[in-house]
């Protein structure tokens, strides 16, 4: 695993972003009158955008005293001209193909991302989180799956093998993974985000997100990622290519006092949050 | 002891002419001494007139700290004299450019490329060294401190604070105090507010208190609207940070170039007429080149 990794790192700093950002972000900053939270709004709508802004923004360049945990906080703390030339560098390195060569459909897994995302910030807002909290919900959901993309674009042969075992033996893509590669996509997302200085919590979520076992000390954005993730592939928004599970694991069902569907049923504004996902990356 | 003299005040561009003689139209540098040291906070084009008063010190060692590298705060720095003599040592200072990884050298050694400057920098004589800072990084020369923090302007751009024994002085380089992007009825408005006050506190953390605040004043209350967004301050964003911060004495710089003397006077005049003074107010002036001032 320290081999693929170490390969991976340097390639991811050369990872485009998603193509409907790309011609967003490009589209938008050629107008002067660009209106700030038109743009921002589009990097909260792409994990790659999303992890390579805030890779940067906390790393030694700034140096800053504190975490920066989302696209607003780095406006903030960094300046909107710096989010913005950032997005716009991003966005001039091309864009992912829209069907990797691993047979990933990204704009599935881009929906998966943004559904598991929206609901993760339905469940934080549900157990009492601030409005402030609950945006790294939403950040831990978007950026969940960020080690499938890598695989999916620097191993695309191993991860097309993965994808097919899932198909042809029923195993979870987590155990494709580790036999086709030898690591799954939440070991390489956890390190990734790990050696881009991500938030410690966010750093959890993709690691953690398939083994809440691993994790004593009670996490709530987990939890809420964890619930999330199995939710939108219930209600089939979306796919990245795993499994549907049809329970939650036992910590989480304990977090929120029901079981799977229960819980399902119960989250009021689900499908209009998740039409306004799909909505925004149609436009 | 901790003396400054200002040697450029204006914004942008140099803006020399008859109706500017009073207040000066280099851009910005602040020439900053204290019992054994010299440091130089940004190399607008009033670093050629300091560099002039410099010879009887040669060789000389001495700090520039450059806020960020928009020209009106570099474009004096290929004719700072002592780079071109040796046994001079030049520390130059400064933030990263982010986007591409470049610090402070690549950033300032593009000037002294062959298009834009028949000398090149391999052909400077004094000794150079430059070092990029993080935020909050404190650097010792002698003894006095120097920290800074990110401020917000459509660059990198470090406020930095010079202390020396119990007395401090905070130049702001361009600021320009970030506002909400959203509106009122937005859903994250609020908590766009929460980011900004948070930012807002920890910049005022570091300048509270200290004797001199040097501040970004480009715009009338006037003006500012139309030029929002373009990363500076106005009158009342800067007494307003001024009050809050509790500083003692408050210089407002970055003169717009178009000013004349006359006209500064007058906004100025009429600042002071729309915030009256209230107890624990600091002194305010207008930054004025080769104005002295000992804390
Ligand atoms: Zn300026
Ligand atoms: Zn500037």
């Amino acid at each position: 695993m320290d081999d693929i990794h170490q390969q991976l790192v340097q390639m991811v700093d050369k990872m485009p972003a998603f193509p409907g950002s790309v011609n967003k972000v490009l589209q938008m900053t050629s107008a002067i009158d660009c209106a700030p939270k038109d743009l921002v709004q589009v990097i909260e709508h792409d994990p790659v955008m999303m992890a390579k802004i805030l890779k940067l923004v906390n790393s030694a360049y700034f140096g800053l005293s504190r975490e920066i945990t989302s696209i607003k906080h780095g406006v903030v703390f960094v300046g909107l001209n710096t989010i913005k030339n950032l997005a716009i560098s991003i966005a001039t390195m091309g864009m992912l193909p829209k069907t990797g060569p691993a047979g990933l459909d990204m704009n599935e897994f881009l929906l998966h991302s943004l559904g598991t995302a929206s609901i993760a910030k339905l469940l934080g807002k549900r157990l009492g989180v601030t409005p402030d909290k609950a945006t790294d919900y939403f950040v831990g959901g978007l950026l969940h799956d960020i080690g499938k993309v890598v695989f999916a674009q620097f191993m695309p042969q191993e991860m097309e093998r993965a994808l097919k075992r899932v198909e042809s033996e029923g195993v979870s893509l987590s155990i494709a993974e580790t036999i086709e590669i030898g690591a799954d996509h939440a070991q390489l997302g956890g390190m990734l985000a790990e050696k881009w200085q991500l938030p410690h919590a966010l750093v959890t979520c993709i690691k953690e997100h398939h083994s809440p076992e691993l994790n004593n000390d009670s996490n709530k954005v987990l939890d809420c990622v964890i619930a999330a993730n199995i939710i939108v592939k219930q209600v089939e928004f979306g796919s990245a290519g795993n499994l549907i599970e049809d329970r939650l694991p036992d910590r989480v069902s304990a977090r929120f006092g029901m079981e799977l569907y229960e819980l399902q049923n119960s989250i009021r504004d689900l499908d209009e949050e998740l039409e306004k996902a799909n909505a925004f990356i149609r436009i | 002891m901790l003396k400054f003299t200002f040697r450029g005040v204006r914004g942008s561009i140099a803006s020399p002419g008859p109706k500017t003689v009073k207040y000066g139209g280099n851009t910005t540098c602040i020439e900053v001494r204290t019992d054994n040291e010299l440091i130089i906070l940004d190399a607008g084009t009033g670093i050629f007139p300091l560099s002039q008063t410099l010879f009887p010190e040669f060789p000389l060692t001495c700090h520039v700290f450059i806020t960020h590298t928009h020209w009106d705060h570099i474009q004096g720095l290929p004719f700072f004299i002592p780079m071109f003599v040796a046994g001079n040592r030049v520390k130059i200072y400064g933030g990263q450019d982010p986007i591409t990884g470049n610090g402070v050298q690549e950033v300032l050694s593009r000037q002294l490329e062959y298009a834009f400057f028949p000398i090149r920098e391999a052909e400077l004589s004094a000794e150079l060294e430059y070092i990029s800072l993080s935020e909050n990084q404190v650097v010792n020369i002698g003894d006095a401190q120097v920290t800074n923090v990110l401020m917000n302007h459509p660059a990198i751009n470090y406020g930095y604070k010079v202390t020396c024994g119990d007395k401090s002085l905070f130049f702001t380089g361009d600021h320009e105090w970030a506002y909400n992007i959203y509106d009122p009825d937005d859903d994250d408005y609020q908590l766009f507010e929460d980011h900004i006050a948070q930012k807002r506190k920890s910049i005022i953390d570091i300048v509270r208190g200290v004797d001199v605040l040097i501040v970004d004043t480009a715009y009338t209350d006037d003006e500012y609207p139309a030029k929002k967004g373009w990363g500076h301050g106005s009158f009342s964003s800067s007494i307003a940070m001024a009050r809050e911060a509790g500083v003692k004495h408050c210089f407002f710089t970055h003169h717009e170039p178009t000013r004349s003397d006359e006209k500064l006077e007058k906004v100025f005049q009429d600042a002071l007429d729309e915030h009256p003074n209230q107890s624990g107010d600091p002194e305010f002036y207008l930054a004025q080149e080769e104005f002295s001032f000992e804390l």
